[in-house]
């Protein structure tokens, strides 16, 4: 008897949201695995042809495709990069007891809540109209013009936007893991003599590999996924110099209504952001020290 | 000298932020200038501060109605997230058996899957429960809330699951001893102990679908229906860009996230230390 309305609990607690989540996540998941083994332009009344692994064949000669994987990769590279750099190096800035390190920390984060899209379009006109300006009085024209124009310089631009966007927030993670570092280890270190680069080298930053493993998670992961500052910033352009996977997929499907090709890369999208992900997190575990 | 070193620090600090946030200074004071004044200069401060391109920009948005719609979307979506998330956790923790591993493993193995991996077979897939049940998930808001509760809760499950965790089970026993359900003992004894928690799947959430853009843009196709980055996104492909009204719409954007920032600054920046460490 208690053992039927025990069950009856649990169902109740968690049958709700593990419904919803299925039908929204998991199921919509699976159709996407089926759908990718068809040729089929997304209108209902027309056939779906079964061609088995054609589809996944195919993106291998798909020059489209494999450019806007290797920009996404370049992309990615870059932008971690800089956002940890530029993210870590304002934690070690507010983490020095100055009086106006509160006021910077916020004035860094602000631009995380501001949504991808929205950045964009700021960006846009900083790129069309200061950079131009900037460089009309500087004369330094070439490297102050406007990025999002040159193809040389559009995927740099998304990596500034991008970095401005996350720095704030990967900056908080590095704050946590900073102030988690005990003060007698680094008074330790100045009686033993140490200068600031070797307080970094040999405590700072070994101490500091959980926050990088958040760190590189996310970002890596974020910026793989980028779409909405890549739509407003430049929509993939110019000449396609832009164009991230996450654009690219959504391109085939909704663009050109190749159903079955989109939903193929989107399943190989999936594969490569697990693979990166769990690779990366069991990386950098291995080399985290015990406190 | 170590005080003048610490000032030049100080200063030093405040000019790398203000530089930082230069890009919004720049939005915020050519969205009062005139064709011809931002054609001059775009760098200076406006010679008058007129509302005239806010009012412009807030009719070609239909900003109030957006912002109707962000709210409520936004609003419902995280009160479902948090009752429905807090009250699985919770569950999956205190029965400690095969059935709740899976669950839990599913929910956090799908956190990889990008939502372009979903997005087409998702369309679809609500197209068809409109089309045999009838139920209007496609192009409402009810039908948005329902999708982006699936979606973010992944997340707000392992958020909590993390924390409950840590949570001592006496409490629980000495309730249920004194024959309390199990829904008494959960809303009255541990709801609110997990309220450190529940602000930061709140800030989360809030901050993700507040700003989302794709999955509105594929579920939402009336123009009365448009959320915040909807609207913002029409705005800037309806016409070619006015800078000024455009700069006076995406500052009209920032208000609320400003206000909400101001509102709650502190839980906002210890809720994302505490959720991305955990």
């Amino acid at each position: 008897m208690t053992k039927r309305k025990n069950w009856g609990w649990y169902a109740l607690f968690t049958a709700p949201l593990v419904i919803i989540f299925s039908v929204v996540v998991i199921i919509p998941f699976l159709i996407g695995i089926y759908y990718s083994f068809f040729d089929w332009d997304g209108i209902a009344a027309n056939p779906m042809v079964f061609v088995g692994l054609e589809n996944f064949a195919k993106l291998f000669d798909d020059e489209r495709f494999l450019n806007s994987a290797w920009l996404t990769i370049k992309f990615t590279v870059l932008a971690v990069i800089s956002v940890n750099i530029v993210g870590l190096g304002f934690a070690l800035l507010v983490t020095s007891n100055l009086r106006t390190a509160n006021t910077a920390r916020t004035m860094v984060f602000m631009p995380y809540l501001i949504g991808g899209l929205m950045l964009g379009y700021i960006w846009q006109f900083v790129f069309s109209d200061v950079f131009t300006l900037i460089g009309e009085i500087t004369g330094l024209d070439s490297i102050f013009l406007n990025w999002l124009l040159d193809p040389n310089y559009s995927l740099y631009a998304l990596v500034v936007v991008f970095t401005w966007q996350m720095a704030g927030y990967i900056m908080i993670i590095y704050i946590a893991g900073i102030q988690a570092i005990p003060g007698e280890l680094l008074e330790a270190s100045k009686i033993d003599g140490a200068n600031n680069w070797q307080k970094l080298r040999k405590i700072i930053f070994p101490l500091l590999m959980p926050s990088f493993t958040i760190s590189l998670f996310l970002t890596l992961s974020s910026a793989f996924k980028i779409y909405d500052t890549n739509l407003s910033l430049t929509g993939g352009g110019p000449a396609n110099s832009t164009e991230m996977f996450a654009m690219n997929i959504y391109n085939e499907i909704f663009g050109y209504s190749n159903y079955g090709l989109g939903q193929a890369k989107a399943i190989v999208f999936f594969l490569i952001v697990a693979v990166i992900a769990l690779t990366q997190v069991y990386l950098t575990k291995k080399r985290e020290v015990e406190m | 000298m170590r005080t003048t070193n610490k000032i030049l620090k100080e200063v030093l600090l405040i000019l790398v932020a203000l530089f930082f946030l230069s890009p919004i200074y720049i939005i915020f004071v050519n969205s009062f200038k005139n064709r011809q004044e931002l054609y001059e200069n775009v760098l200076a401060w406006p010679e008058n501060f007129g509302f005239q391109y806010y009012i412009g920009a807030m009719e070609k948005m239909n900003f109030l109605n957006a912002l109707g719609n962000s709210l409520y979307i936004t609003i419902i979506s995280i009160i479902l997230l948090v009752v429905l998330s807090s009250m699985t956790a919770w569950m999956l923790v205190r029965t400690n058996n095969k059935l709740s591993n899976v669950i839990f493993m599913i929910f956090i193995a799908t956190m990889l899957i990008p939502f372009q991996t979903i997005m087409m077979p998702l369309m679809q897939l609500m197209g068809n429960i409109m089309d045999t049940l009838g139920i209007p998930m496609l192009n409402t808001r009810e039908g948005l809330i329902f999708m982006n509760v699936g979606f973010n809760s992944s997340i707000s499950v392992f958020l909590y699951h993390g924390f409950i965790k840590s949570v001592p089970v006496s409490l629980e026993e000495a309730a249920t001893i004194d024959g309390a359900s199990k829904f008494g003992v959960f809303w009255r004894i541990i709801f609110p102990i997990l309220k450190p928690i529940t602000v930061t799947v709140l800030i989360i959430n809030i901050i993700s679908i507040w700003n989302d853009y794709l999955l509105p843009s594929l579920t939402l196709t009336d123009k009365d229906l448009r959320t915040i980055p909807l609207s913002t996104f029409y705005f800037f492909g309806e016409f070619t860009i006015q800078w000024n009204m455009a700069m006076a719409g995406l500052l009209l954007t920032m208000i609320p996230i400003v206000i909400f920032f101001i509102l709650a600054q502190k839980h906002i920046i210890k809720g994302i230390g505490d959720g991305a460490v955990k």
